[in-house]
Order: C-alpha cells, then structure tokens, then sequence
C-alpha cells in the first residue's frame, strides 16, 4: 500500500452498524472487525475515488492533526487490512 | 452462528462433520422458523450466519433464507459442496446478496475427490460451479479437509485455490468427530505428513501475502496444547441443528450428559443465556484444578469438551491433547494405533 493508491473495500467486505454493542464493524469472510474510533474514520473515508494521499490530507485539515502521524496511522491500518485481503488498493 | 438447514447431501465423506444419527428431510425447520431464527440471532448480537448442511444447496427454500438473513442484518456465508448450485440458483444469490461463498474440496483429482466423496462426477461438476463463482464475483474461500490420502497434495491444493481465484484457503485438517471417527485408521496422518504441511503452509503464507490468506487447523493431536473449542463454550459460537436444536458446538451431541432446547419451544435469547447445555462448560467454575491453575487457562479455555469424551469418556476433563493432562497417553497410543487399508466407513444419505 502506497499513498496513490486508491484503497476500496471489495466485494464480500462491508461496515456494518452493530445496534447490539453500539459500535461499528467491518465483516468480511469468517472475520468480524470491531472498528475503534481512528478505524472508523478511516474506513469512512474510502469511496474507492480518493487516494491514501488525498484521504489523509483530508483528515488531516478537518481534524486541524499532523498528516504525517495521519498518514503513518492510515498507512498501517490499510496494509494490515490488505494483508487479511479485506481491502483492495487500485494503482490509477 | 452455523446455521444447519438440512442433513441432506450428495456426497458422503467419511469424515462428514454430521452426527451419526440424521435429520429427515421432514423434521426439517421450515422458512419462517429459520427467518424468525435469523431475526432473533441478529437481536441477540450475533454479525454472521453460516448457511451450511448437509448441502444447504438441497433446501429448495435456499434463496428465501438467504433474504431473511440478509434482511435480519447478518453477513451470509453458503458452505456448500458446490453440487446442486446451477448458474440460475448462483444468479438468484447474487440478486438477493450472499455475501460470500466456501467451496469444499475433497482432493485435488477427480479419481480421489470423487471416492472420498462417495459421487462420482462429483469433482467435475464442482470445477464447473467454481468457473461460476467466479463469474458472479462472489468471494471464494476454498475449504480443502486434508488427512493421509491428499495431505501430501498440499502445495497443489493451493494452486488450484489460486487458479480459481480463491481469497482464502482454509486447511482443515479432519478432526475425529462422529463419521471420521469410524474412519480413523483410515485417515490419520503421519507425522512427517503433518510436519511438511506446516512447512508449505510458511512457505506459501510468505509468497501469497496480500493475495491468499491462508487458515490452517492443524490435526492437534501432535501438538502440544489444545485447541480453544469455539473460543470458550458458549462465549461466541452456536450451532443449530436441521431440527431446530441449539447447541453450543456441531459435535456438542456426542456428549451424552447434555441435552438441548429447540428453537421451535423457545427463543434463541433464552437457550443462550439460560440453557444448562450452554451453562455447562461456560467460563471456568467447571474446570479441574489443572485447567483452572494454568496460565493457559483464558488462552485453550480447557480445549475441546467433545474431545475429553470420546478419548477419556468425560466431558468435563482436561482435553487429552494437553502435555500437561494425565490423559495424554491416551492420545499418544492412538496416534500409535493401526493405520488402515479397509474401505472407507462412508457417511448415510438420508
């Protein structure tokens, strides 16, 4: 995962709002997720148009935060979540 | 939660995770009980439904139920051998919004795939529906059971995961429940068998990363600690059988102390929380000393209940596998136990 990849969740993940613990979760084949917080917006952001690059300058201006912490954060979560091949990232 | 519509099946693999007593077509729960079921899972916080058998394809109500989960907020996942499920039946699934599907593999040629499964032509058909899936784009895991007669077909096994375009591969070592008990002989591994396999399993966790994930359930009886049954009984897991019967594990029959409430008398809430079958082994109270002393404790959970009954004829031991059990012996002199040429003992159609 590189920051001009556009990360996008394929077909057989999805988020899923769990009303019985009152978070939100990623669910995928044989895999639950329950997303923390830094998860949550993270995962919120992917629209499968954006690149890492332009997501984590996003975050960075609406939560006034450094975009390399941002960045190293998103970073990490996607590749992990690649990894589990619960995400997919597009090389435009 | 697994989700077991019916016992019907085409196939009859001897180490067929089924209990040796099955279900009849007719004493299946119909669609509005398994609606009601899946409404009531997903109130009681449950995010996944395995839609398993039997061959779930064999419920002619199959695309009905996968609404009702969908509609009830679950994730659907179809364990299926793949006979039974045409192009038409795949279309309707996608409409209706599967989520995902796991294929099971009983070798990796038609001569073996089709004498452990007991059907011949059964291999071909099952390539053919996974050409299928993958039109469709449904995500695919692979579930390959291995023992003596394909375990050395693992690296190839892979490979044919990655010719389909699988995502996952799950390499499920038969474990000796019910129908593979019959079979042992037949099917236990040997320890170089196991050990090469675990070798291929590194090697191919490294090359595939990012492209196939890899689950492999190792046979545990060469271990050294147990596994952790469900996760701890009645922690995150159940079961229902074609019948209705809750249980808080698909082997949990084979204890004969415990009995089981049906969702056709009472809620699922109510068997969960308050049934003696789901109360019986939950937490740590039911420990031995030994269990209950070991830092291992909240890690293994005791290991597997149906385990310390069909190796040491009590549920409520320390699972046999364990080096630290008095019953390990038992284990090892299975493991020392006669390897077997006689013919398969095949699973019953109903």
């Amino acid at each position: 995962m590189i920051g001009s990849n556009v990360p996008l969740l394929p077909r057989g993940v999805r988020l899923h709002y769990d009303k019985v613990r009152e978070k939100n979760v990623l669910l995928g084949p044989e895999r639950a997720l329950i997303l923390d917080d830094i998860s949550n917006i993270i995962l919120a952001q992917l629209d499968g148009e954006r690149s890492v690059d332009v997501i984590c300058k996003d975050l960075a201006e609406t939560y006034t935060a450094p975009i390399d912490q941002i960045t190293t954060d998103t970073l990490a979560l996607l590749t992990d979540l690649a990894n589990k091949r619960l995400l997919e990232a597009r090389s435009d | 939660m697994l989700a077991e519509l019916t016992h019907v099946c085409p196939l009859a693999c001897p180490y067929c995770s089924n209990p040796l007593d099955l279900t009849k077509r007719s004493a299946e729960l119909d669609t509005e009980t398994w609606s009601r079921v899946f409404r009531e899972a997903a109130d009681l916080g449950v995010l996944q439904i395995h839609l398993s058998g039997g061959e779930p394809a064999s419920r002619r109500d199959l695309v009905e139920l996968v609404v009702a989960a969908r509609d009830a907020g679950l994730y659907t996942n179809l364990i299926t051998s793949g006979i039974g499920l045409n192009e038409d039946k795949l279309s309707q699934l996608d409409e209706v919004g599967l989520d995902h599907i796991q294929l099971s593999l009983q070798g990796i040629t038609a001569e073996l795939a089709d004498r452990i499964g007991g059907y011949k032509g059964g291999f071909e058909r099952k390539m053919h529906v996974a050409e299928r899936i993958a039109a469709v784009g449904f995500p695919l895991t692979l579930n390959a059971v291995m023992h003596r007669h394909n375990l050395d077909d693992l690296p190839a096994t892979i490979a044919l995961a990655e010719r389909l375009g699988a995502r996952r591969v799950e390499v499920a070592c038969v474990q000796f429940h019910g129908w593979a008990e019959a079979n042992r002989g037949q099917l236990q591994p040997t320890a170089d068998q196991v050990r090469a396999a675990k070798a291929t399993v590194d090697d191919e966790r490294e090359r595939l990363k990012g492209q196939i994930v890899i689950d492999f359930v190792a046979p545990d009886w060469f271990a050294d600690f147990p596994k952790a049954c469900m996760g701890g009984w009645g922690s995150t897991g159940l079961n229902i059988t074609p019948a209705g019967d809750v249980l808080p594990c698909h082997a949990a029959e084979s204890i004969p102390s415990l009995t089981f409430a049906n969702v056709t008398d009472q809620s699922l809430a109510k068997i969960w929380y308050e049934d003696a079958a789901f109360n019986a082994f939950r937490g740590t109270d039911w420990m031995p000393e030994l269990c209950q002393t070991c830092e291992r404790r909240d890690i293994d959970f005791g290991g597997c209940r149906c385990q310390a009954m069909a190796v040491l004829g009590d549920a409520s031991a320390t699972d046999p596998v364990c080096r630290k059990s008095p019953g390990r012996v038992a284990v090892d002199a299975l493991l020392e136990g006669p390897v077997s040429d006689e013919p398969f003992v095949y699973r019953v159609r109903v």
